[in-house]
Parts: C-alpha cells; structure tokens; sequence
C-alpha cells in the first residue's frame, strides 16, 4: 500500500515488476492510500513527505496485529525475517498458547513450554549462542 | 475479497472503516481527541479500512476485514518506482 494511485500501481507493473518476478504479475492486491488516511490510522503516515513510510503488519486470523515493524525509506525489508516470524506466531497460534519460540528461533528449532517448571530454568533449556545459531 | 471496480476519470479512494460515534454519548470529546490519531498496538484488532486496489490486471476495491480467517501480512512503501 502505498500514495499512489491504483492506475501508477499498473504502470510500475507493466513496467517494471513484470521485468523482476518470474510469474510476470504481482500475486497480491497493491493497495492504494491516497492522502495517507490509512497510513495515519496505522501510524506510518509520514505528513512532511506525504508518503506511507516503509510499514509491516502481521496480522492474525482473528485481525489482531501479531507484529509490526517500520523503517525509513532508504533500508529495505528482510523478507525471510518477516516469514519466519509468521511461521513462530502460526506455531503459537496452534499450540493455543501453551508454547513460545525464544530468541533466535527457526522452523525445526526447540520451542518453550512456558509454566512453572521453566521459571529459572531457561538457562537449562536456551544456550545464548542459539539466539545466533 | 477484491471486487472489481469500474475504471473513471476520477481518482478511486477509500477511508478508514470504523464504528460511528455513538450519539448517546454525553461525553464532549477535547480537540485533541478528534484528531487521527494511530491505534495500533500489537495484541489489538487491526483498525478495519477499505482501499482501492490494483490485482492481477484489474481494479478492484478490497476490505481488510474481508480477509479475517486468514494471515495478512500489510505492506506500506514510500511510493511505486522507488528503489528498495
């Protein structure tokens, strides 16, 4: 989603992101913003620019914001970051809660149990350099 | 999900899609708090919007409140042919 126009959105897809995925469209529906009132509401409308900055919001089956992050223009996104967070609230989501992924956690890494037997014993279960591993 | 829209001279927009003010209330809201103000936090409901849209070739129009039952991921960028 961004301030331009549904109609810019066409042309920078005719033009240029046809060019840069392989399925030749855009797989999703490119929103548009005009006048940033979207933006406001979501907190990511920059007025001084008159543009949405560069937002991302995870949101649940139910519309609730799992997780948000938001950059100024010049850095972009780490996809793989955004889908593996998605793949640790799916797995809380399912586990209905009674399971948590600590830091550093990946698909196929160890999960926590969180309850009373874990209060003082994650150093038991969690080594620091699985935050990096 | 995406509903197709007819294609005008003018410029399709959207807006926020909120509850209506309940009239009842005796309350008299403060300048301040008739402003827009941002209303996410995680934990909450994301605020409900509707936005026109370009998808697969077409305009169309979409809720977010229509895609409820599914994981939504919601992008903002500075603008179309910029760079990252």
């Amino acid at each position: 989603m961004s301030v331009d126009s549904a109609f810019v959105h066409k042309m920078w897809v005719d033009h240029e992101l046809s060019k840069m995925v392989t399925s030749g469209t855009v797989p999703f529906p490119m929103l548009s913003d005009g006048g940033g009132k979207v933006g406001q509401v979501f907190g990511v409308y920059d007025a001084d620019g008159g543009v949405d900055v560069r937002g991302r919001f995870i949101i649940d089956p139910d519309g609730v914001i799992q997780g948000f992050e938001v950059l100024t223009p010049p850095v972009g996104r780490n996809v793989a970051e955004s889908l593996r967070q998605i793949a640790a609230f799916q797995l809380v989501r399912e586990s209905k809660g009674t399971q948590a992924t600590p830091s550093g956690w990946r698909p196929g890494k160890k999960v926590l149990t969180p309850g009373e037997d874990l209060v003082g014993n994650v150093w038991k279960e969690w080594k620091v350099g699985m935050a990096f591993d | 999900m995406p509903k197709e829209q007819k294609v005008g001279c003018a410029r399709p927009t959207g807006g926020v899609v909120g509850e209506a003010p309940s009239a009842d209330s005796g309350e008299k809201t403060t300048p301040a708090k008739q402003e827009m103000k941002p209303m996410v936090q995680v934990g909450k409901k994301a605020p409900d919007f509707t936005a026109p849209c370009y998808y697969q070739g077409k305009f169309a129009s979409v809720q977010l409140s229509e895609y409820l039952g599914k994981w939504v991921v919601l992008c903002f960028y500075p603008g179309d042919f910029t760079f990252v």
